[in-house]
């Protein structure tokens, strides 16, 4: 998956060099592996869980965070020499409130139905820890456009990790995949069952906790 | 009645428990529950904030933002509902504050303690989800303190569990890839599992 964003980001590499220097590519492309914000920076993991019950929420939840975190990066950096610094963090709090508001009246309005499997958790986008992080460590302090990088590519490197949950989970959990039946009809009549302990909470931390060991062994990270 | 009230704390500390079954507060529960004194540190404090907060919130969202709520001003045509979480994340904001200043005067040892990670309950999820599922749930007014207490109560539960286990790993010899995020994740699924046994229960 990082490798595949690699090359898309070369490959659109414009001749202005300074839109994509290889700095900014670097904050663009590091929060897919090397700094992922849940499996590294440990933030964000309970709206990483408790969305991937089904591959379409996750998906929603998703783009959700995606708009949310690119708005409010960009929204902090640009006021980012007018917010003082004894009340920055109320700030950055109502800025993503207010865009957050957004996205649940969107959602209410066009996708009725997700919008009310996902409850409370649309509401608590404002206390995910990745956009609040991102928003203290890097808009704060940097322009416009890296901050804008920053915060899609956080948002991408957390909306993989989700659908890779969200995709483990329904396969195993109930059989199917965006809603559709995956697992042939003559498996469950060989004396396949699926696997309910996926659809409740405990298969989530399983899975998530699955998924850190094998991409630190991969990156060769060692744990606190 | 007095029994209702018992089963909806009982409901919100193990069947429910807002950590192990809606995910919620993870990111501090992850970062403060190495040490055991700091992890019952936090839980005092979230049980405290959560206390005030739900019905707090529950007082504003019925008296001023639900659909109708301004009758009593003469405006019941007003549905400031949208308002929801701006406010309520102000409320928390404004508490955790309040609490931190009581910390401070009357238990410096305590504040030194929990350090950054007070001002960092007002992001915990734990909190506005607690307000969130309050309005959802469409509780009383007595309701959602029990609630909250409950809530508070389940929290500080499984992070002191957690903590006490994670000081007996720092002797075991855990993968390299597993240290840290991994292991800790994989536990939180087993007690997890142990407090569903709990869903069968009926007050």
């Amino acid at each position: 998956m990082a490798n595949q964003t690699d090359t898309q980001a070369v490959a659109q590499k414009p001749p202005r060099e300074k839109l994509f220097s290889k700095k900014n590519i670097r904050v663009l492309t590091e929060p897919l592996s090397d700094n992922n914000p849940i499996t590294f920076q440990v933030l964000g993991i309970c709206s990483a869980l408790a969305v991937t019950v089904q591959m379409n929420t996750a998906l929603v939840m998703s783009l959700a965070v995606t708009f949310v975190m690119t708005m409010s990066n960009v929204t902090i950096s640009v006021l980012r020499r007018h917010i003082p610094s004894k009340i920055r963090i109320i700030t950055e709090l109502a800025v993503i409130a207010s865009l957050v508001i957004i996205v649940d009246e969107v959602l209410k309005a066009y996708l009725y139905d997700i919008s009310k499997q996902l409850s409370v958790f649309v509401g608590l986008i404002i206390t995910n820890c990745i956009i609040m992080g991102r928003a203290e460590a890097f808009a704060l302090q940097n322009k416009v456009w890296p901050s804008f990088l920053d915060g899609l590519g956080n948002a991408l490197g957390y909306s993989w990790i989700l659908l890779v949950i969200a995709f483990g989970r329904e396969v195993l959990g109930s059989g199917t995949l965006l809603g559709f039946q995956v697992i042939p009809e003559f498996l469950y009549q060989a004396g396949y069952e699926n696997m309910g302990l996926m659809v409740l909470s405990p298969g989530a931390f399983i899975l998530l906790g699955l998924l850190v060991w094998i991409q630190r062994t991969a990156n060769k990270t060692v744990g606190e | 009645m007095l029994e209702h009230y018992l089963s909806l704390f009982v409901k919100a500390v193990f069947v429910e428990n807002i950590l192990l079954a809606f995910f919620l507060g993870m990111c501090s529960f992850l970062a403060v529950s190495k040490r055991v004194e700091t992890a019952v540190g936090l839980g005092m404090a979230v049980i405290f904030v959560l206390t005030i907060t739900v019905p707090a919130n529950w007082t504003i969202s019925n008296f001023l933002l639900k659909d109708g709520a301004m009758a009593w001003l003469g405006f019941p045509e007003v549905d400031l509902s949208f308002l929801n979480f701006v406010t309520f994340i102000a409320t928390i904001a404004a508490m955790v504050q309040l609490v931190e200043m009581v910390i401070d005067r009357f238990s410096p040892k305590l504040y030194a303690a929990l350090g950054i990670f007070l001002p960092l309950i007002a992001v915990n999820c734990a909190i506005l989800g607690s307000s969130l599922f309050m309005v959802e749930r469409e509780y009383t007014v007595a309701e959602s303190a029990v609630f909250g207490f409950g809530s508070g109560v389940g929290f500080f539960l499984a992070i002191v569990a957690m903590a006490s286990i994670r000081t007996k790993i720092r002797y075991s010899n855990v993968p390299n890839g597993l240290k840290g995020l991994g292991i800790t994740m994989l536990i939180t699924g087993l007690m997890s599992m142990a407090f569903m046994i709990f869903s069968g229960i009926q007050l």
